[in-house]
């Protein structure tokens, strides 16, 4: 079972990949528009590289609710773990 | 009994003629950003987009079809009389019927050619292309005149956050014809009408009879970002499996200019190597749906991109929604 520190780490992994944003920047606490500057269109590029890395899915309709990281790993982490 | 004969046509099709229109008038995105409360920085970031072409009075669909699809016949060397078919695929000739295509092919010198419009919005150009090739293989027609053409800015919300800085006017044409080794290759290309409503026009001609305004296009830009940039890749790939063509082979990547975020993403998607030269006309036209890809695709031949023989991979995607891809040689 993946703990919550590794679903960060390698998100912030595909953050820094498709944003280029530093992965020490990518904490839980951080909100992806208002602190990491991820427009919308870069979010959708984030999910679907999520997706494919946890094997879960993150629908259109779900997206608009993760705002931080913090939101974006607890619903991986459901995803995974439900 | 009686038998029936059966049509006969070429073996092999492809593409002889490509020519495109572009309207005089080049809008950038400084004259857009005061009604959305936008900036010319937002909208490069958010689409590429630096400038667009919108269409004046004169420069109608009947006009703009007519000037791409002369440059196409000339190129190809065909007398414009022995078309048999004009198809025209366009959202935005404003009359249920008859078709455009009627009075393009009087216009070009095919009068008695069979004509007619499609609807497929942004695949529109794709979706011709796949009938011309069937047409001259099938023997329905000799030769094909296939046209991509949109006057977005007429149903276009300048209001619209979403879509004022995106959508533009133009028209390309092509000529498919028969040829002595496969130009055009097999289509893929399908629709997923679940979608209906991401791109659509907001209300009815019906519903918009008795308001001043016109029923303007709508798009839930997420959404339609991510089946383009993500789904198409695979169609692209499909495209280009069945065509035969390994991406090394490629010379030109020329994706429906719908926004430059997805152009990209398809193309890292598609791992397309380093050498495949790729369509961004978006940069100066803004989207002009079914009219992109042949607009691309002079832009490319008259920057120096492109040249006769070519070989590119070619898609278009969007309002249905509808896709379609194939492989094509250029003339």
């Amino acid at each position: 079972m993946a703990s919550t520190e590794e679903i960060r780490s390698d998100l912030a992994e595909i953050v820094n990949e498709i944003a280029g944003i530093p992965v020490e920047d990518v904490q839980l606490d951080k909100s992806f528009t208002d602190d990491l500057d991820v427009d919308s269109l870069s979010m959708v590029e984030v999910v679907v590289a999520a997706e494919e890395k946890f094997d879960v899915k993150i629908p259109d309709d779900e997206v608009k609710n993760l705002k931080t990281v913090g939101d974006a790993v607890a619903f991986i982490e459901r995803g995974l773990n439900g | 009994m009686t038998g029936i004969t059966a049509s006969s046509g070429s073996t092999h099709a492809g593409v002889l003629g490509i020519g495109s229109y572009r309207p005089r008038r080049v809008v950038p995105n400084s004259e857009i950003i005061e009604q959305i409360d936008s900036s010319d920085e937002w909208i490069q970031t958010r689409s590429g987009i630096k400038e667009r072409r919108w269409a004046s009075d004169d420069e109608t669909v009947l006009m703009m079809s007519v000037e791409a699809a002369k440059d196409a016949l000339k190129e190809s060397g065909i007398d414009p009389a022995q078309i048999g078919c004009v198809v025209v695929s366009t959202v935005t000739h404003l009359y249920q019927t008859p078709a455009i295509a009627t009075q393009i092919a009087v216009a070009v010198g095919a009068p008695t050619a069979a004509a007619f419009d499609v609807s497929a919005a942004c695949a529109g150009f794709c979706y011709g292309i796949a009938l011309a090739s069937d047409m001259v293989r099938g023997g329905s027609a000799k030769y094909v005149l296939a046209i991509g053409v949109e006057r977005l800015s007429d149903l276009t919300d300048r209001n619209d956050r979403g879509t004022a800085f995106i959508f533009a006017d133009g028209a390309g044409a092509a000529v498919v014809g028969p040829a002595d080794e496969p130009g055009i290759g097999p289509v893929v290309w399908g629709s997923d009408g679940t979608q209906h409503a991401v791109i659509s026009q907001k209300e009815s001609w019906q519903e918009a009879a008795g308001s001043q305004n016109w029923p303007n296009l709508t798009m839930e830009g997420n959404p339609v970002f991510r089946w383009a940039s993500y789904e198409m890749a695979k169609t692209a790939q499909q495209a280009l499996d069945v065509a035969g063509v390994p991406a090394e082979e490629l010379d030109l990547f020329v994706p429906h200019q719908a926004n430059m975020r997805i152009t990209d993403a398809m193309r890292r998607a598609l791992k397309l190597p380093e050498h495949v030269k790729v369509a961004r006309d978006i940069e100066r036209q803004g989207n002009t749906s079914a009219a992109s890809i042949p607009l691309a695709i002079t832009a490319m031949r008259e920057a120096g991109e492109a040249k006769s023989g070519d070989l590119a991979l070619i898609i278009g995607f969007g309002a249905g929604l509808v896709y379609a891809a194939q492989v094509i040689r250029l003339p």
